[in-house]
């Protein structure tokens, strides 16, 4: 099997799921609106700028949320994968001479894509509605385009991982809901870092989320935010090294738990 | 791209067994911790046949296809599929075989023409979508989406996917379960075209009418074992047990069990000189040879 066939069907699976996604119209409304939607409330409570810095809530917002938008494999594929190997599209494709890497570059493509949609409508909100400025500096996207890549491999490969846990196709968004929610909060997405005790910062540092979230607030608060975090600096290089071993992490850990087969199928 | 069109296929080179035979099994096993679900299992399916795997619930027939269909390990028994073992499934191996699962609800916002043409690129080879569609009898509903489809439909969209890279082996299993008289009737029809042009078909069923209609021979497994193998016609010494001759005799209801129906006949022929009244000569439907067939004493493992 080539190389050239594996990537041709996985990007012929990508496009397929991504048509079948965007004609479920609800699933596409709630995955779209819901980061604008905690946009708009957040910026709408919490208006102004923080204490001390020229720094304002809606930037610190906005920063979060991109880096919750850039996790959003983990739920897509960790809900995602469950259901197909409940319905049956895993089995079935079994059966048929596709690479099995084909679905996972289909997989990854599809949430690739999902991702950016989130991020550009983040962008694009933010601007209009609550003055975010973009960054100027080609440094500030550098950084941006490596923990965007980082961030989206290391969560789409934990939510493979994380699509073994659910019993079942119909439990899944309950069981991969819960600690993506718990994720947000703890990570600095709803609340910001430096309010949360330290001992939950010390567990949300484990994961990636809150690497992701502080290397994006790098990007788009800058130098004046610094301050703000609790390292007093934005860590650039530890947020590569734990991005960089959760992606190693997440791939040994689909290896060893991926499941082609659903429970009562043995 | 070059498609295969709908033409009957060459016949098989025979393979390392020496003989035309799609599917070879020697003792078959398999265990789920303390169940043994097949317990030494030997087939031989020759190659452009239809075989029919008949067996109660549980008897242990769709463990013994998935093994077949590289779906599932086994414990212990020599296994040929093609000339392939099922338990090592090369991509150019998935190619050549087409698998009909039992249950399938995926892919419910796509249309059908979308996923068999999706399917479609899978296979090195593989048919016009457009052909097997209408094959299928899913021209009209081709720009329907998957979740609008009729059950009977669905099935046979499942059939158009098992088809459509053009394999010389497809297992079925249990497709008609569900259908109304009629859908099955129409279903049995697009299995025997695809039998005419050549395709080994591998079916399992509950519906012994469904094995009688379709198959060259079956296979009855209960108990994890093969039980009774042959043509549905002799299935389990059908066509020698003895024929029930009955009439209509003063009135009253009249049977004879006999070896020799013929004779009793011309007997009766005789007593009535001419027309015997309500005359009936019948021997054990398939369905009866099956019954006594799967609730034979259990077979100590």
């Amino acid at each position: 099997m080539s190389r050239s066939s594996v990537a041709r069907l996985g990007l012929s699976r990508a496009v397929f799921e991504t048509r079948m996604f965007l004609r479920e119209r609800d699933a596409v409304i709630f995955t779209f609106s819901l980061p604008i939607v905690l946009l708009a409330i957040f910026g709408a409570i919490f208006s102004g700028s923080v204490a001390g810095t020229g720094v304002s809530v809606a930037q610190l917002y906005v920063a979060g949320l991109i880096g919750s938008a850039a996790m959003t494999g983990f739920q897509n594929l960790g809900i995602g994968i469950a259901i197909d190997r409940d319905d049956g599209t895993l089995k079935r494709l079994a059966g048929t001479p596709l690479p099995r890497s084909s679905y996972f570059v289909g997989k990854a493509l599809h949430t690739l894509f999902l991702s950016l949609c989130q991020v550009a409508l983040l962008l694009v909100i933010g601007m209009l509605a609550f003055g975010l400025d973009l960054p100027t500096r080609v440094s500030a996207w550098v950084t941006f385009c490596w923990v965007f890549v980082l961030g989206v491999l290391a969560s789409a490969l934990l939510g493979v991982a994380a699509s073994s846990l659910p019993r079942s196709g119909r439990s899944a968004s309950a069981v991969i809901a819960m600690p993506f929610v718990v994720l947000q909060f703890v990570s600095g997405v709803f609340i910001p870092v430096s309010q949360l005790p330290a001992w939950l910062v010390n567990v949300a540092s484990v994961f990636p989320l809150k690497w992701m979230c502080q290397g994006f607030r790098s990007v788009f608060i800058g130098d004046a935010g610094a301050a703000l975090e609790v390292a007093g600096s934005y860590e650039l290089d530890r947020v590569a090294l734990v991005l960089g071993a959760w992606v190693i992490g997440g791939l040994v850990l689909c290896l060893l738990t991926f499941r082609w087969k659903s429970r009562r199928d043995g | 791209m070059f498609h295969r069109s709908w033409v009957p296929r060459k016949p098989y080179k025979a393979d390392a067994w020496g003989m035309e035979t799609a599917v070879k099994a020697r003792g078959l096993t398999k265990r789920y911790g303390d169940v043994r679900a097949v317990g030494g299992i030997d087939l031989d399916i020759h190659a452009g046949e239809v075989f029919a795997i008949l067996g109660p619930n549980g008897a242990g027939k769709s463990t013994t296809v998935e093994i077949l269909e590289g779906h599932r390990t086994r414990d212990a028994g020599e296994v040929s599929v093609l000339g392939v073992d099922p338990g090592r499934p090369t991509r150019g191996w998935r190619a050549r075989i087409g698998i009909v699962l039992q249950t399938a609800n995926d892919m419910t916002e796509a249309t059908v023409g979308e996923t068999v043409r999706h399917f479609a690129g899978y296979y090195p080879a593989p048919r016009d979508p457009d052909e097997v569609i209408e094959r299928v009898g899913l021209t009209e509903n081709v720009n329907r989406r998957v979740r609008q489809l009729s059950g009977g439909q669905r099935r046979r969209l499942d059939v158009a996917l098992g088809v459509i890279g053009d394999p010389e082996l497809l297992f079925l299993d249990e497709p008609t379960t569900g259908f109304d008289p009629e859908a099955r009737r129409r279903f049995w029809e697009l299995i025997r075209d695809l039998a005419g042009q050549g395709t080994t078909i591998v079916l399992t069923t509950h519906y012994l009418d469904e094995a009688e209609a379709l198959a060259s021979r079956v296979a009855v497994v209960a108990g994890g074992r093969i039980v009774a193998e042959g043509e549905p016609a002799t299935l389990g010494g059908r066509a020698s047990a003895k024929a029930r001759v009955s009439w209509s005799e003063g009135g009253e209801r009249r049977a004879l069990e006999t070896e020799t129906p013929t004779g009793t006949v011309i007997e009766l022929t005789r007593r009535f000189d001419g027309e015997v009244p309500d005359l009936t000569v019948t021997r054990p439907t398939l369905e009866e040879t099956y019954l006594r067939l799967v609730t034979l004493p259990e077979v100590t493992p």
